[in-house]
């Protein structure tokens, strides 16, 4: 049996992980949900570069709550901090297509064993438009995606081969969710790492995806 | 035409008067910021119909905002024939009109919504682009395969007329944004026939160090000065 966490715990767990990974400097644009934790956690006297889609480069907490001159692609107030630069869409976009950004971290509805994100639609019930989110799966050089286990409805995020419109294909580096760090080690996504009490055969057997084990597999720390 | 060297001040009701049914209709914004809200307001007054309208997003109308912001009204009021955008999430009443067939919505990545304006502008015949690739936006599209590599060919995107923000202007049309308020308006003023621009002020010309100037009066037709919309003071 997989443990039970509450939403929170998980959310927070995987936040931590992914904000270890992330190096000094790096730049990093996030996703909503999960990956909007992340800079909560960067430790170390690291700091990293966050940029918004909307043109912040080193966003930072908002200052004024009614201020919407400096906000974040959701509409919520943020600032920027000293070093950061406003910039217009097409730089914006330029650096997410371009290969600037370091790492981007992004919520999944699936992703499956070739490393292919659905993440943008579920046709008939939300069509929302992709929006950036094509963009920067094509030219961020890792992508990361932070995730609970299984969807509310019980299923498994993780799938053998998505159902749901892809982001993009093949794109997906690293997979965390609450249980396990998951890698795509040149096209076999690989357990690298553990959570406390989950053993890896229960992991295997309620998750769909097809995973290989890493012979140097660890405990995950968070 | 040429544009005239000194830009003249114009309301917003005369802007809109360049806006006939029918006509492509750019609007500048991201989310909240940069959206010009006092001329989006007089076009709701207006109520010119069948708009082909190019906009990244639909703005707010949902839940949270149980009223329709900026050119959220336009779809609204039903002024909208089409719309070529990249995210009408925030929208419900967007997303039940393109649903139901009422509005053509073209959804398009972001990025791709950018670069189809930037050729628009810049003369180019179209541009290509890796993004997309392999999922259902490339149906229906055409690819090409460059140096191993495949594409999506886009086209160029231009409108009869652009509704830009900025911060501050001189009165030549030389432009400066504000924090997250620039996003597509500098790109948007180069990719339509007559460009409107709403400003917050206009100072004297040489107030603007050229140093300093994102967007050059050469592309401006004329200014309208922000009203008082609450978002637009919040922006």
């Amino acid at each position: 049996m997989l443990p039970e966490l509450s939403e929170n715990d998980a959310r927070t767990r995987i936040a931590k992980r992914i904000a270890d990974e992330l190096e000094d400097g790096a730049l990093v644009n996030l996703g909503i949900g999960i990956p909007q934790l992340i800079p909560d956690f960067i430790s170390g006297g690291r700091r990293i570069i966050l940029q918004t889609e909307n043109g912040v480069i080193s966003a930072g907490p908002a200052k004024d709550r009614n201020d919407l001159r400096i906000i974040d692609a959701g509409g919520s107030p943020i600032s920027v901090l000293p070093g950061g630069a406003f910039i217009s869409s097409d730089l914006s976009f330029a650096i997410m297509r371009g290969g600037h950004v370091d790492a981007t971290v992004l919520g999944a509805l699936e992703v499956d064993q070739e490393g292919s994100l659905a993440n943008w639609m579920i046709p008939n019930v939300r069509i929302p438009g992709m929006g950036g989110a094509m963009d920067i799966v094509t030219g961020a050089k890792k992508v990361y995606i932070a995730t609970r286990h299984f969807s509310k409805n019980g299923s498994c995020k993780l799938v053998r081969k998505c159902t749901l419109p892809l982001t993009g294909r093949g794109v997906v580096d690293v997979i965390v969710t609450e249980y396990c760090v998951i890698r795509n080690d040149s096209g076999r996504m690989t357990i690298t790492e553990t959570a406390e009490n989950v053993d890896v055969e229960d992991l295997l057997k309620s998750t769909p995806m097809e995973l290989d084990v890493s012979k140097k597999i660890c405990r995950m720390k968070f | 035409m040429a544009k005239p060297f000194i830009k003249p001040i114009i309301s917003p009701e005369e802007a809109v008067s360049k806006v006939k049914n029918k006509t492509s209709l750019m609007i500048g914004g991201f989310n909240y910021g940069g959206a010009p809200y006092t001329i989006i307001d007089a076009l709701c007054r207006a109520g010119t119909k069948d708009i082909d309208l190019i906009c990244v997003d639909a703005s707010h109308f949902n839940d949270k905002t149980p009223y329709p912001v900026g050119v959220a009204n336009l779809i609204v009021n039903g002024q909208v024939r089409s719309m070529i955008a990249s995210h009408i999430g925030l929208n419900k009443k967007a997303q039940e009109l393109c649903t139901e067939g009422t509005i053509k919505i073209e959804l398009i990545p972001m990025g791709t919504y950018v670069e189809r304006i930037r050729a628009g502008g810049a003369g180019l015949g179209g541009i290509l682009t890796p993004t997309g690739i392999d999922t259902v936006y490339e149906d229906g599209r055409d690819t090409i395969e460059l140096d191993g590599r495949r594409y999506i060919i886009e086209r160029p995107l231009r409108a009869d007329v652009a509704f830009i923000c900025a911060y501050k202007a001189d009165e030549a049309g030389n432009l400066i944004y504000c924090g997250t308020g620039r996003n597509f308006n500098p790109i948007i003023a180069t990719a339509a026939d007559v460009v409107i621009a709403e400003v917050g002020e206009i100072l004297p010309i040489g107030s603007i160090d050229p140093d300093n100037v994102v967007t050059p009066g050469i592309f401006i037709d004329a200014l309208v000065l922000k009203g008082d919309n609450p978002y637009a003071a919040r922006t």
